[in-house]
This record gives C-alpha cells, sequence and structure tokens, in this order.
C-alpha cells in the first residue's frame, strides 16, 4: 500500500519538477518582450533579433530575467502553481463568494459538460450494448455493421463535430444539447461495442458445450452464460466509454458559438490569449474525468466481488 | 435376460480435418451399451475416448457410421436431456457459487424452487461437499470442483451418465471413497454409466463392461465383460479374480500400444 502511493508520488513529483523545468525556456521570450516594454536591458535588445535566436542561448545571455518567466500573467506554459491558482480561484473561491453558478465559475461549466457527457454515456453504451449484441447474434449483422463502425472511428470527430450541430438546428432543435449529447455517444458507443462483442463471445467451448447437453434454449443461453461472463469486459469498456463521452462533449463545445462548458472556456481563452483559463479548464477536464472513471472502477469492483469475481 | 439398448454404436468414424491432414479420431467403431451397465473406456492419451464420449452426447458429429441413444439418434437423445455429463476439466462458471452452479441444469430444466433445493442439498451431500454451497469455484480445490460438477450432473434426472476421466485430478484416497460412492448411486439408480479413465483398478473396480482403445486411427481394440460379482468391497481389489482381468487389461493395452 505505502509502496503504490510512493510510485505514484514519484511519478508526480517527477512530473511537477520536469513542468517547472520546463517553464523556463518555453516562457523566456514573453519574459523578455515583457521586460523590454519595462524598459530592462536585454541581450539582445530588439524583438526581431531576438526572434533568430534558440531559446537556450536566449536563457544563458539572460540569466537574470529567466525568473520572471515564472510570474508572466500570459505565459506559454504557466507553472503548475499559476494553474492552481487559477483553479481555485474559479471554483472554491467561487463557492465562498456565493456564486458558484455564476459564468465566470468552472464549475458551472464543468456541471453543463458532465450534463452532455451523461446523455451522450447513456445513449452511447445503449448503443453500443444493442450494437454488440446484435453482432453477437448474426453473423450478417456483424458484416454489415461492424465494418461502419470502424470507418465511423476514421472519421475525425473535430471534423464532424459542427455539421452535426449545424444540421441539428436546421430540423428544428433548440439549444445545443442535443447535438452534444450526439457528439458525444459517437465517440463514446464504440469502446463499448468492440469490448462488448469481446465479452459476449468471451465464453470458453466448454462452458457452451454444457449448455448444449442441457438442451438450453438461445435465450437461456444468452442470459445465464454469454451476459455474465461479458460483466468484466462492460466494465472496462464503460471506463473508456466514459472518458471518450467526455471528449466528445468538450469537442461538442469548441464549435463557435457556444459559451458555456469546459469546451467553451478552452475556445474563449485561446481567442482572448488568457493561457490561464485554458490550463485551468483542461485540468477541470482531467478531473472530472478522473473521478467519473474512479467512479465506475468502484462499482465495478463492489459487482464483480459480489459475483465471486477476484479483479 | 436380455435387457433394452441403451447406446449402439454402428461402424462409427470420426476424423478431424487439420492444418495437418485429417485425424482419425475414430475409426468403425461397434459397441453396444446395455441400459444399466457400468462401461469404462481406457487407452492410451489421444486414443478418441472423449471424442466417443462426445459422439455419444452429440457434442461432436460422426463422420460415418450411426450411433443411437436410448433406441433414438443421439440429438434427439440429447434434446430429450437423457443423460448427464461430466467433463474432463470441471468447467464451473466462475460467478456462480457452488450450489447456484447445481442449480444451473435445474433452472434450465424449469424444475420447481423447492425441489430445486432439496435437489442441490441431497448432491452436495452426495458427493461430500455439503456446507460449500455458498463458496465460489476458486475458493475450492481441484478435486472438490470435481466433484461439485459430478453433482450437477447428477442433480437431474437423466438415465444415462457420461463422465470424462472426472476422478483424474484427484488423490488416492479420495478416489477410492468416489469410486465406492459411485458404485452405490449406480447400484440405486440404476442409470447406465459411460465412464473414462486411465486407472485399470479403477476400470476393474467399477465396471461391468471394459473398452480398451487403441490410437491412430482410434477404434477398439478389446471388450472385456467383468466377472466380478455387483457387490464390490474396496477390498476386492486384492482378490485373485480381480487380479486376472486387471493383467487382461493390461495385455489388451499393451497390444493397441505396439509400435508397427
Ligand atoms: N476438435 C478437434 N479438432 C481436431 N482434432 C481433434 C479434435 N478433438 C480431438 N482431436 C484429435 O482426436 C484424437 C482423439 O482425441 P480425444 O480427445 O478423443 O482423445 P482422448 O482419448 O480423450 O485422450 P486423453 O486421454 O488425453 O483425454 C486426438 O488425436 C486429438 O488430437
Ligand atoms: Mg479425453
Amino acid at each position: 500500500m505505502t509502496k503504490t502511493a510512493l510510485s505514484v508520488l514519484t511519478v508526480l513529483a517527477a512530473i511537477v519538477v520536469t513542468w517547472y523545468l520546463a517553464v523556463a525556456p518555453m516562457n523566456i521570450r514573453v519574459a523578455l518582450d515583457q521586460a523590454e516594454r519595462a524598459g530592462g536591458a536585454i541581450d539582445p535588445p530588439s524583438a526581431v533579433e531576438r526572434r533568430e535566436m534558440s531559446n537556450w542561448v536566449l536563457m544563458a545571455k539572460n540569466r537574470d530575467y529567466i525568473s520572471e518567466g515564472y510570474n508572466l500573467e500570459r505565459p506559454r506554459l504557466p507553472t503548475p502553481k499559476q494553474v492552481a491558482q487559477e483553479l481555485w480561484k474559479t471554483t472554491g473561491a467561487m463557492v465562498l463568494k456565493g456564486r458558484t453558478w455564476s459564468k465566470r465559475s468552472l464549475i458551472y461549466h464543468g456541471w453543463i459538460t458532465l450534463q452532455s457527457t451523461f446523455w451522450g454515456f447513456l445513449l452511447g453504451t445503449t448503443i453500443g450494448i444493442i450494437g454488440a449484441v446484435a453482432i453477437v447474434q448474426s453473423r450478417v449483422i456483424e458484416m454489415s455493421v461492424m465494418p461502419w463502425a470502424i470507418i465511423s472511428q476514421a472519421i475525425p470527430i473535430v471534423a464532424l463535430a459542427p455539421m452535426i450541430i449545424v444540421l441539428s438546428s436546421q430540423v428544428g432543435i433548440e439549444g445545443r444539447g442535443f447535438p452534444k449529447a450526439l457528439i458525444s455517444s459517437y465517440l463514446c458507443f464504440f469502446p463499448v461495442l468492440v469490448g462488448m462483442v469481446k465479452g459476449l463471445r468471451s465464453p470458453t467451448s466448454e462452458q457452451l458445450d454444457l449448455l448444449k447437453t442441457y438442451s438450453a434454449s438461445g435465450v437461456q443461453r444468452f442470459l445465464k452464460l454469454r451476459v455474465p461472463a461479458s460483466l468484466p469486459y462492460l466494465f472496462t469498456s464503460l471506463k473508456i466509454g466514459i472518458a471518450a463521452a467526455l471528449v466528445g462533449a468538450i469537442v461538442g463545445e469548441l464549435p463557435t458559438g457556444a459559451i458555456s462548458g469546459l469546451g467553451a472556456r478552452i475556445l474563449i481563452g485561446d481567442q482572448f490569449g488568457t493561457p490561464l483559463a485554458i490550463w485551468a479548464a483542461l485540468f477541470a477536464a482531467a478531473i472530472l474525468a478522473g473521478v467519473l472513471v474512479t467512479l465506475l472502477d468502484r462499482t465495478q469492483q463492489v459487482l464483480l466481488r459480489r459475483m465471486g469475481m477476484r479483479s | 435376460m436380455t435387457r433394452e439398448t441403451a447406446i449402439k454404436a454402428e461402424n462409427l468414424s470420426l476424423t478431424f480435418q487439420t492444418n495437418d491432414g485429417p485425424v482419425h479420431a475414430l475409426k468403425d467403431v461397434s459397441l453396444d451399451i446395455n441400459k444399466g451397465d457400468f462401461v469404462s473406456f481406457i487407452g492410451p492419451s489421444g486414443c478418441g475416448k472423449t471424442t466417443f464420449l462426445r459422439c455419444m452426447a452429440d457434442l461432436e458429429q460422426p463422420t460415418g457410421g450411426s450411433i443411437t441413444v436410448n433406441g433414438v439418434s443421439a440429438r434427439e437423445a440429447r434434446k430429450s436431456r437423457a443423460y448427464g455429463y461430466v467433463f474432463q476439466h470441471a468447467g464451473l462458471y466462475p460467478w456462480r457459487t457452488i450450489g447456484k452452479n447445481i442449480r444451473l441444469p435445474l433452472e434450465i430444466m424449469g424444475y420447481p424452487k423447492a425441489d430445486q433445493d432439496a435437489r442441490i442439498k441431497r448432491v452436495l451431500e452426495l458427493v461430500e461437499l455439503d456446507g460449500f454451497d455458498k463458496k465460489f469455484p476458486w475458493q475450492l480445490s481441484g478435486g472438490m470442483q470435481q466433484r461439485a460438477s459430478i453433482a450437477r450432473a447428477l442433480a437431474f434426472d437423466a438415465d444415462i451418465l457420461l463422465m470424462d476421466e472426472p476422478f483424474g485430478a484427484l488423490d488416492e484416497i479420495v478416489r477410492d471413497h468416489l469410486n465406492e460412492q459411485l458404485l452405490k448411486l449406480w447400484a440405486k439408480t440404476q442409470k447406465t454409466i459411460a465412464f473414462v479413465t486411465h486407472s485399470i483398478p479403477e476400470a476393474v473396480y467399477l465396471s461391468t463392461k471394459i473398452v480398451v482403445m487403441s490410437p491412430r486411427p482410434g477404434r477398439i481394440s478389446d471388450v472385456i465383460e467383468n466377472p466380478l460379482p455387483v457387490d464390490r468391497p474396496l477390498d476386492i481389489r486384492d482378490t485373485q479374480a480381480f487380479l486376472d482381468v486387471a493383467h487382461r487389461v493390461r495385455e489388451g493395452l499393451r497390444a493397441g500400444h505396439s509400435y508397427d
């Protein structure tokens, strides 16, 4: 237990240290530009000349200004501390001020994204499971459906998302909710479909033979063998599916016009040149994904243990 | 006294088509098993014992000859749930407890709930696993799992029992004990039993008829009617009559093993 904690902490520490080290070269140009405007002595003094030089040379020539890179208002790469501060400012601090649901609160935007994720996940897993059941039942369905499922994942969702939004408004669907859930489910259904096909096909020939000796019906074979045998696979794919659904929901918020949701925050942060907002939204999304996957993982452990499986 | 035939194989052949060419798992095998017989199949690995049993169970389709079970085709017999099958590996469903594994055939065949409970209790006692019904398969030793799978095949009313090396994984003492139990059960229920084994003493102790098989192609090399009395205490295995039968079986095996 302590050993796992130790290795997890080691990896975390390594990431944070690398991040801090990367901030210096990433921000040196911005720091020097800022110092130039403030009238500092920089080598070389003109931005045009600096453009030709590498970050490392600039750092070597302007050692005194390296530390400036850790305190910029609009850094290329913010420090972990700046991201943490921004996150707190837009979440916990908002709650303390009683403005949890204000447009500047990431809790509000996270909630919007979470709702789309939830509907997309629900739709996606339903499609995935029904598809898998159909595919396992019939060779013909497998041959006619599976190629399309694979092709669907080869189309970049970023290209498809704006079309889905435009089309759904064309057919008179109000608001972003439905198209976002659709985009989300588009990413989510595939891992569920693939995992469930594998799971429903996981019974061994001996397990199938046993039911044959009982002269069991197809429905009995499905309910008493295929379904329980597929459950471990289902949970594994649900965990991938919910992460995919979250990505889908965020992608659905990217096309112009969206004003709420983590995806919109990322886009607005980009348009208004506020990198801290982007990073805070990114981390909020990552934390949300972590929480969702962990919840499913716990459910899986409880359920499978009750079913006598050891994992 | 003439008895009804339970299983009848005539010139039964089964050739598996594999990537390395055809494998003649069974070739021109003919055998009559009467109702109430206890028939053992013995022979070196790969001689087609499992394949023969699977043909009786309609789990494998013969490529030649014919096989009838209870006077009808193997398929019809399977559809009418004429037999219980004990696989070479226990094959318990890992997500079901021992009790629920035994309940599986009863659920499928639609036995009433109270009857299911009574039957599970009875067969668990029979294989001496009472108290283990709430345990999961992985919590049991290999031998206990095998006993559970026997209990599962005994739980429903089938008058034929097909057993593929059910005691192969057990230690000598438990094996002796289960052999005794199986004989008692057979005497009591009048079931027809086809039993695969690698052990000569086991075959001689249990059976009314011993079928010796030889490989490549799989065929029957000897059928020995066991002259021992039906009532068999364990120490019958030290008598001269027992040793004589065992000797004949060994001779049959040796003949089939000749590498010509
Ligand atoms: N599904 C299959 N496909 C191809 N060949 C098979 C198949 N099943 C069995 N065989 C072959 O048929 C032959 C007989 O196999 P079988 O399992 O009946 O032997 P066995 O007498 O039960 O052996 P053991 O004592 O090791 O269990 C073997 O040569 C085996 O390789
Ligand atoms: Mg075998």
